[in-house]
């Protein structure tokens, strides 16, 4: 099957809030890298599961609390299969990718890094995969280092063996939630171990739109979260070796991440459970099912081919249109840039043009995204981002063009 | 959906394009607050030259979108010269335009906001409210610099 087999008309008709209107006009949805939106296939499994299926997981013998737990691992296992992980159980559920680098951070970070130690980052993270380092820094005396960018927005690869000189942590992003680039992965993760470095992979913006093979990454750790896939919030992965996982400690401590308490102190509990301290996220995790499920129904090549052709349009349609009034942020090549557009337009700042798109129900993020080491970077306090998906199409990207047009009128450039 | 020329008032723009009272002042003797809109990056420094009772001077630094700019070089034209007790009047009456409640259990003075009340259109886009009083709570912060 390839991209021009799916018939992306019926994948938009799947999404209720991307057909739905306000004020009587359709509503134009171009902040997916925020958070995307929701197919009928999760709202319906999720709904069903608390209607008719809901129960606790883990924990009763009753079999509506086995289906339950059922459940709850069988999209486990759709996710260790869509990205390909060798074993159900290194797939860690969540609350977010925000969770679960803090938990790599400070779990394998707490106990493998001491003062001195060097963790290389790069300067397209998103907060998230910054602050973590930055508190580790703070408590432990770590040493950050960071990988530039080129004036085009890739990674500046020139010095990174000197970077990775003695460092124990590569952590970087698979895709720019600011710029839409794409790292090259792999070649990253085996830089890192040929350094003695553990390869984390920041795979939030990469997973729901590519295919994503973590064993042919080479990587170690890979995060994201469910709400940019389809999935519902409330619920992230971590996968990681099981070696790795095995040694370290536990994150949170409580209920149903331990093998034995008493007073003197406890055991943990085997791998997944070690991570997933308390009641977990049970809906979320029914719905996450649903949407790996449906996102493999359309295929991830296709996925990708389907937002490669969107960007290339989207990129020529401004560009055509506004030449150098509009600068667009990141790569020009497709091949190395995902469905992400931040933009400076004429001098209007980002929070006005957000405004007069919205006019047009036309939706996209102003402000620092998360990155604000990037966006100083950029010289920019903020930029407007507009990001496409599976439910989004060319008339999207021309509904954009059209609608700056309001906003020079309204500011008279 | 209101319109946006009830955001977007001509006198907004005016301010916006050529912001009154741009600039700093030696600290001290001036005193200097800043506030930033985490939500999107708009970033503002407020500096107060205050003799006695009055402010004698002031200017504003920063950047951010047309309604907080404008929001700012406005409120630094209706504080200039005035007494620090009218300042704070003025400060109430207009967060109160801004539909954002005190603490304070006397009623909202009764002050002309002249210029100012180009800025009610803002009240019908919440969520503009908070770059339109990042330039007020930046004042206030200044103002208890300044005790
Ligand atoms: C690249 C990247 N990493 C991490 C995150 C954090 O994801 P979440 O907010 O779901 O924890 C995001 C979300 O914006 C992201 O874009």
């Amino acid at each position: 099957m390839s991209a021009a087999a799916v018939d992306w008309a019926r994948v938009k008709a799947d999404f209720p809030v991307v057909n739905g209107r306000i004020d009587g006009q359709p509503i134009v949805y171009l902040d997916s890298a925020n958070t995307s939106q929701k197919p009928h296939a999760v709202i319906d499994a999720m709904a069903d599961f608390m209607r008719h299926a809901y129960a606790p997981i883990n924990r009763s013998a009753y079999r509506l609390a086995a289906a339950a737990t059922d459940a709850y691992e069988g999209a486990r296992t759709k996710v260790q299969k869509f990205i390909n992980a060798p074993k159900a159980h290194e797939v860690v559920f969540t609350k977010n990718a925000t969770e679960s680098l803090n938990l790599v951070a400070h779990s394998w970070g707490g106990a493998n890094l001491k003062r001195g130690d060097a963790v290389v980052l790069t300067h397209m993270e998103h907060h998230a995969n910054i602050v973590p380092w930055q508190m580790l820094a703070a408590s432990h005396g770590i040493e950050l280092r960071w990988i530039p960018l080129t004036a085009d927005g890739q990674l500046d690869l020139t010095n990174l063996s000197t970077l990775l000189d003695g460092a124990k942590v590569l952590s970087f992003t698979a895709m720019s939630n600011v710029l839409g680039t794409i790292t090259p992965v792999a070649a990253l993760c085996k830089a890192a171990h040929d350094a003695g470095a553990v390869a984390i992979v920041d795979a939030c913006q990469y997973v729901p739109h590519n295919v994503t093979d973590v064993q042919a990454w080479g990587a170690d750790f890979v995060t994201f979260s469910s709400h940019k896939m389809v999935g519902p919030s409330g619920i992230g992965v971590m996968w990681g070796r099981e070696a790795l996982l095995d040694a370290m400690p536990p994150f949170l401590g409580g209920g149903n991440m331990i093998a034995d308490v008493r007073l003197d102190g406890f055991t943990c509990a085997e791998l997944p459970a070690k991570f997933e301290a308390g009641t977990p996220p049970i809906v979320e995790a029914v719905g996450l099912g649903a949407a790996v499920e449906y996102l493999s129904g359309l295929g991830m090549s296709n996925v990708r081919q389907h937002e490669m052709h969107l960007t290339d349009y989207a990129l020529r349609t401004l560009t055509d249109r506004y030449g150098d009034d509009i600068t667009i942020h990141g790569p020009r090549n497709v091949e190395v840039r995902g469905a992400v557009l931040s933009f400076a337009f004429r001098d209007i700042h980002p929070h006005d043009v957000s405004q007069v798109l919205d006019q047009k129900n036309v939706c996209v993020r102003a402000g620092h995204h998360c990155a604000k080491p990037l966006m100083r970077l950029l010289g920019a306090n903020a930029t407007a981002r507009a990001s496409f998906y599976i439910y989004n199409d060319e008339s999207d990207a021309d509904a954009l063009a059209d609608a700056l047009d309001g906003a020079s009128d309204i500011f008279g450039l | 959906m209101p319109g946006l020329e009830d955001l977007y008032r001509e006198i907004i723009l005016d301010h916006y394009r050529s912001p009154r009272n741009r600039g700093e002042l030696p600290t001290p003797p001036a005193v200097h607050a800043q506030g930033h809109n985490p939500l999107c990056g708009d970033e503002i420094t407020v500096y107060l030259q205050i003799d006695g009772d009055t402010i004698t001077d002031v200017k504003v630094g920063g950047q951010g979108c047309s309604i907080s700019q404008s929001s700012a070089s406005m409120m630094s034209q209706a504080v200039k010269g005035k007494k620090v007790d009218d300042v704070k009047a003025v400060v109430r009456k207009f967060k109160s335009m801004m539909s954002i409640d005190d603490e304070d259990p006397t009623p909202i003075p009764e002050v002309k906001l002249g210029d100012l009340e180009a800025l009610q259109g803002v009240v019908k886009f919440p969520v503009r409210i908070k770059c339109a009083v990042l330039a007020w709570n930046t004042l206030t912060e200044a103002l208890a610099e300044a005790q």
